[in-house]
């Protein structure tokens, strides 16, 4: 005798895509720099700027509404367009 | 599965004329078709019309319900298995339709002479029969059948994946294993049990709830119907699963961030209304507590169907230092009957006397104990003192709080004649605080806002930062709070909803 169960789960698998190769420089390239609204972010995201700054990056800001939600489509897609790589920063 | 496509659109109309065939249906011949059982009285009384029928040349099948050798002519199908009174709603015998191009045009249900005339288009129908005689009750449609008939024919119109185990698993291990649990033991979720949880809604099992977060994959009413049975829930709990899952999914609860949050809370559910005493969920002793079924299991499928569906687990996205206990479900009712105020859903502009649910995100209750106050303003004071130390004594403006006012603190307000919204505004007013307090660094403490508010007063709770609902036992001079977590906007806000069947 055998027990048939419904599936309580989405049954959906999450699409599996390539990571982008590490850029093998920093130099001249776009980089964002995600603040995602939390407390003191900022900091941190300064102090990063001026750092790849050094390294011959350019920064680029940008600022989610409000860290307790993904961060708007219309945001992530201006990052991939305008950037080669990003940094997100969680802090507190 | 035999019929895998089945489903049960609506239910038939009281007094059905046109098809109520569901889909996949057994196919009716053409022409007259009758629906008795020998056991039915009235049916017994039709035999010679069923006899007339076919002796006058009408094309007459007659589908029997407990003895193929009734009625004595014509010969009549045996539908003992009851596929085709099911799947064509037979609810009472005898049923008489009319069927063209296999579609049912007409109907006469139980003996009424004029009605079968009209089906039959025959005159002179049983003349020496009463004109009329209600009929008996379907065997599709008794109790004792009918969830069996429901899983074995009406088993194709529920969609989910299904997970069939080996003999020899132990259903709990096997849930468990798959990470369906809550680390409680599940209800095993068979086609039965979900097609009974469904009949507690009128909602199609296909509709979808809503996109719930972090997968943000959409959750039909069969999803959720699901994790309510793995929950424990009765069908009449559905209404308020579902419920709480939609107001989860807006963006102004944000299931989501309450998930992610590091801190400690989840969703709160306070249910206002009539249904409160039709589920027998608590607001009263032990209101928080364990030993109620309703208030047990409506939070726990909130949470499974976050879990299950949205693919929030704890140590994924659910990033919770501590958790509560609370957050294996956290339901609870408004004591409406005697509180001095208008229930909580009111203050969401929801009429008194409509069944709501309001939505809060909490992590768990604080008691407030105050047992020699004697007058409002006292016990409002007592409040205010605890309250001002919420997450921090230095930490303001940034949660909210849901006050649970029990019975006996109730009575000195009810005795003042203070309005909820009298109790709230001396709450905002106690709760101002001088800034210097409050900034880093002040009574040697790090935490702290910053040194710009020093010469401000800030107030602890925003003007609508503190939901106040009334429950708990009747002895003890006690209250609660249930604090919140980042409010508003850039967090979550409560969500109150009316409940519909």
């Amino acid at each position: 005798m055998t027990l048939v169960l419904l599936d309580p789960t989405h049954e959906q698998r999450p699409a599996r895509r390539e990571r982008l190769p590490r850029l093998s420089t920093l130099e001249g390239a776009t980089v964002g720099l995600l603040d995602i609204s939390k407390l003191r972010g900022d900091v941190f995201l300064d102090r990063l700027e001026q750092r790849l700054r050094e390294r011959g990056a350019h920064p680029r800001r940008y600022r989610k509404p409000t860290f307790t939600k993904p961060a708007p489509v219309d945001l992530r897609q201006q990052i991939a367009v305008e950037c080669a790589a990003v940094v997100e920063a969680l802090a507190d | 599965m035999s019929e895998p496509h089945a489903s049960r659109e609506a239910p038939p109309p009281a007094t059905p004329t046109a098809s109520a065939r569901l889909p996949d249906a057994p196919r009716l011949p053409d022409g007259l078709v009758a629906f008795v059982k020998r056991a039915c009285p009235t049916c017994e009384l039709v035999e010679p019309v069923l006899a007339q029928l076919a002796d006058g040349g009408a094309t007459l099948c007659v589908y029997s319900q407990d003895d193929p050798s009734f009625p004595s002519r014509p010969t009549a199908r045996d539908d003992r298995e009851l596929s085709a009174s099911w799947h064509h709603t037979i609810e009472t015998v005898p049923t008489l339709l009319r069927v063209e191009q296999g579609r049912e045009v007409a109907r006469a249900v139980g003996w009424q002479r004029d009605d079968w005339e009209r089906v039959s288009g025959v005159p002179g129908l049983g003349p020496q029969l009463p004109a009329l005689r209600p009929g008996c009750g379907s065997r599709s449609v008794d109790p004792d059948i009918a969830p069996d008939l429901a899983a074995r024919y009406g088993a194709g119109r529920l969609r989910a994946r299904r997970v069939e185990l080996g003999p020899a698993e132990d259903p709990f291990e096997a849930m468990a294993a798959r990470g369906w649990s809550d680390g409680l033991p599940l209800v095993p979720p068979t086609a039965r049990r979900v097609l009974a949880m469904l009949e507690g809604t009128t909602r199609a099992p296909e509709e979808v709830v809503a996109h719930v977060p972090p997968d943000l994959a959409p959750c039909t009413v069969e999803k959720v119907a699901i994790n309510a049975v793995m929950a424990g829930c009765k069908p009449e709990y559905l209404p308020v699963v579902l419920t709480a899952v939609e107001a989860a999914c807006t963006d102004t609860f944000n299931i989501h961030g309450v998930l992610a949050t590091t801190m400690s809370v989840g969703p709160v559910l306070v249910v206002n209304g009539p249904i409160r005493k039709r589920l027998g969920l608590n607001s009263g002793r032990n209101v928080f507590g364990q030993g109620h079924r309703a208030n047990a299991s409506i939070g726990r499928a909130l949470q499974l169907v976050v879990r299950n569906v949205g693919g929030g687990r704890p140590g994924e996205i659910d990033r919770a230092t501590f958790g509560n206990p609370g957050k294996l479900g956290f339901c609870f009712a408004e004591d409406e009957e005697g509180s001095p105020w208008t229930p909580l859903s009111a203050d969401f502009g929801i009429a008194p006397g409509t069944d709501a649910l309001t939505l809060y995100t909490g992590e768990g209750p604080h008691t407030l104990v105050d047992q020699l106050a004697r007058d409002a303003e006292s016990i409002a004071r007592s409040f205010a003192a605890n309250l001002r130390a919420m997450y921090h004594p230095k930490l303001a403006l940034a949660f909210d709080v849901l006050l649970a006012v029990g019975p006996e603190h109730a009575r000195l307000f009810r005795e003042a004649g203070w309005s909820k919204d009298d109790l709230r505004s001396r709450l905002l007013e106690l709760l101002r605080i001088p800034g210097h307090e409050l900034v880093r660094g002040a009574g040697g403490m790090a935490e702290g806002l910053a040194d710009e508010i020093a010469a401000e007063s800030i107030p602890k709770f925003a003007p609508d930062g503190i939901q106040i609902v009334h429950c708990g036992g009747a002895a003890g001079l006690f209250s609660a709070f249930i604090p919140g977590w980042a409010r508003g906007a850039i967090g979550s806000a409560p969500v109150a909803s009316e409940i519909r069947a």
